[in-house]
């Protein structure tokens, strides 16, 4: 029932996608990302869809998974479409409900943003569905290695973020668990108003949060048990090594951006 | 009372990546007042089996009958099944909330609709069975040593007055001592109300003494489903499935290759025991 979140979740597949460096990944999705904001045309759009549509075929990823991610956003993009879609002003009126007004610019605006925030949750589920949450934040710490000199704990954060992502899927079937349990006891958690379903979730995340609680006090110990002291010196098992196909993808990434940033600027 | 199940399967994420198909063709009945032990190694689908019995997981084909009735029948009362086929969780003490033992020991029967004297009432006799004294009943639940936190929780699923009562694993993580308590007072609840009762374990210790049927699960599928004492006797085909038969099993087998004359079905320390005796009364009025 809680299954549906695919942002943050790895999928095993054996893509070319998948065996890029992670630094490669984190740098074209921020990439992808901040090109997506610097579109202004259908041309540009044009190249993303092209380049988005062959990457997710190159990841080996079922397209239905993908699209999954997009249900959890679905009421923000609702909602930002409506918004866009009858407040902004234009010129032309295309059709007048009472004081609701649908203008050519609105509804420009409107499925451009549509896509746009589309494609960002494309984009960055794409990522960490190819990418273990181990190799993305090692990926992450490498990359922001020299803001270490400014004494930002990069390994720490680093770290922490590993940890917080390997227990989202630990915390949900925690979750699942328990809400099975409580039913299993007669509690509901499908009926009723609103306050009267916030209420019924007590059982489920009074539980749920001493849970929590609990396996982070073990993973503390037994942190602290093989002598971990934080980044200083540490060493890793794999480094992060560059190989031909990650500079390839680098130049596929700069391509991709020029034509964006040419799309722009021409037209 | 019975439950009876029909060609039942089941798929976990149908079409992904992580596709499992969990059970396989499922036929089982299961009588009243029956002590049932559903043994399996982990990922055998015995836990998936048993949240099938009260409507929790839903079967991607085959059918269910409680008592004659469909569960997937259009208006069948899923909330009415819970309350009659109790389900208690592995580490079922993950799931108390309340501030106190007795209200949690209520939520159950709370939910059924009863007033909150009736609950009490119902609770207390729940405590009582699993043995937790009345001094405990306003104490935090979180407060209590494992084995008793456990004991409350499965009190919790039986102040609910199921017909059919399931434990997954009620004996996961407790000490030898606790493992028998816990196993005793189960016993002599189906002694006592004459329940069902559906034990899950992946020891055939634990449930050979208490037990009258065995049910083994490999890979999504039933192995055997006989009498303990019959199941055993393919203690060789459980070892490859990573079971094992209780140890008084393999004694009785290697005392009769070495050309005693014991009873190899015994399944109980007791009746070991008898057997070994008889065994050697015979031989000393032979020789």
């Amino acid at each position: 029932m809680i299954r549906d979140i695919t942002l943050g979740q790895y999928y095993p597949a054996d893509s070319i996608l998948h065996k890029l460096d992670p630094r490669v990944k984190l740098v074209a999705t921020i990439t992808f990302l901040v090109a997506l904001f610097l579109i202004n045309s259908w041309i540009g759009y044009l190249v993303a869809t092209v380049f988005l549509v062959s990457v997710i075929r190159l990841s080996k990823v079922p397209f239905r998974f993908i699209v999954r991610g997009l249900k959890t956003i679905f009421i923000i993009l609702l909602i930002t479409l409506v918004f866009n879609l009858f407040l902004t002003p234009g010129d032309r009126v295309l059709v007048q409900i009472w004081k609701l007004k649908i203008t050519d610019r609105g509804l420009h605006t409107a499925i451009f943003m549509a896509i746009r925030l589309i494609y960002l949750i494309i984009g960055s589920s794409l990522m960490t569905l190819t990418t273990t949450p181990n190799d993305l934040t090692d990926g992450l710490e490498t990359l922001l290695g020299p803001l270490k000199k400014l004494h930002v704990p990069v390994h720490e954060v680093s770290m922490m973020m590993s940890i917080a992502l390997r227990f989202i899927p630990i915390l949900l079937e925690e979750t699942d668990k328990i809400m099975k349990a409580q039913i299993a006891r007669g509690a509901d958690f499908e009926h009723g108003n609103l306050i009267q379903r916030a209420k019924n979730l007590v059982p489920l995340l009074v539980p749920l949060f001493i849970s929590a609680f609990r396996r982070a006090n073990d993973l503390a110990m037994a942190m602290e048990a093989r002598c971990y002291r934080g980044g200083e010196g540490r060493t890793k098992m794999k480094p992060l090594i560059y190989t031909g196909k990650d500079y390839c993808a680098y130049g596929i990434l700069l391509l991709f951006l020029a034509a964006i940033i040419a799309v722009r600027v021409l037209l | 009372m019975s439950i009876v199940l029909e060609n039942v399967c089941y798929t976990y994420s149908p079409g992904t990546a992580y596709e499992i198909h969990a059970l396989k063709n499922i036929n089982l009945e299961i009588r009243e007042g029956q002590f049932i032990g559903l043994i399996g190694h982990t990922g055998s689908g015995k836990s998936t089996l048993v949240q099938h019995l009260n409507g929790l997981v839903k079967a991607t084909s085959g059918h269910i009958y409680f008592n004659g009735e469909d569960i997937y029948a259009q208006n069948y009362d899923m909330r009415r099944l819970r309350g009659k086929v109790g389900l208690v969780f592995q580490y079922p003490e993950h799931q108390l909330f309340e501030v106190d033992v007795l209200s949690d020991v209520c939520f159950g029967p709370k939910n059924q609709g009863l007033s909150r004297e009736e609950a009490e009432k119902r609770a207390r006799e729940a405590l009582r069975m699993v043995g937790i004294s009345e001094e405990y009943e306003k104490q935090s639940p979180f407060d209590l040593s494992g084995g008793q936190k456990r004991r409350v929780a499965i009190a919790g699923v039986l102040a609910m007055e199921p017909e059919v009562l399931i434990l997954d694993e009620p004996t996961a993580g407790l000490d030898p001592k606790g493992r028998d308590e816990i196993l005793d007072q189960i016993s002599l609840l189906h002694k006592e109300r004459g329940i069902t009762v559906i034990l899950v374990s992946h020891s055939m210790e634990d449930v050979a003494k208490y037990v009258e049927r065995i049910i083994v699960m490999n890979q999504g599928e039933v192995m055997y489903d006989d009498v303990p004492r019959e199941v055993f006797r393919h203690y060789k085909e459980l070892e490859r499935v990573g079971l094992a038969a209780p140890q008084v099993t393999y004694i009785m087998h290697t005392l009769k290759e070495k050309g005693f004359d014991v009873d190899e079905d015994a399944t109980t320390i007791e009746e070991a025991k008898k057997t070994i005796l008889e065994a050697f009364r015979k031989k000393g009025s032979t020789t």
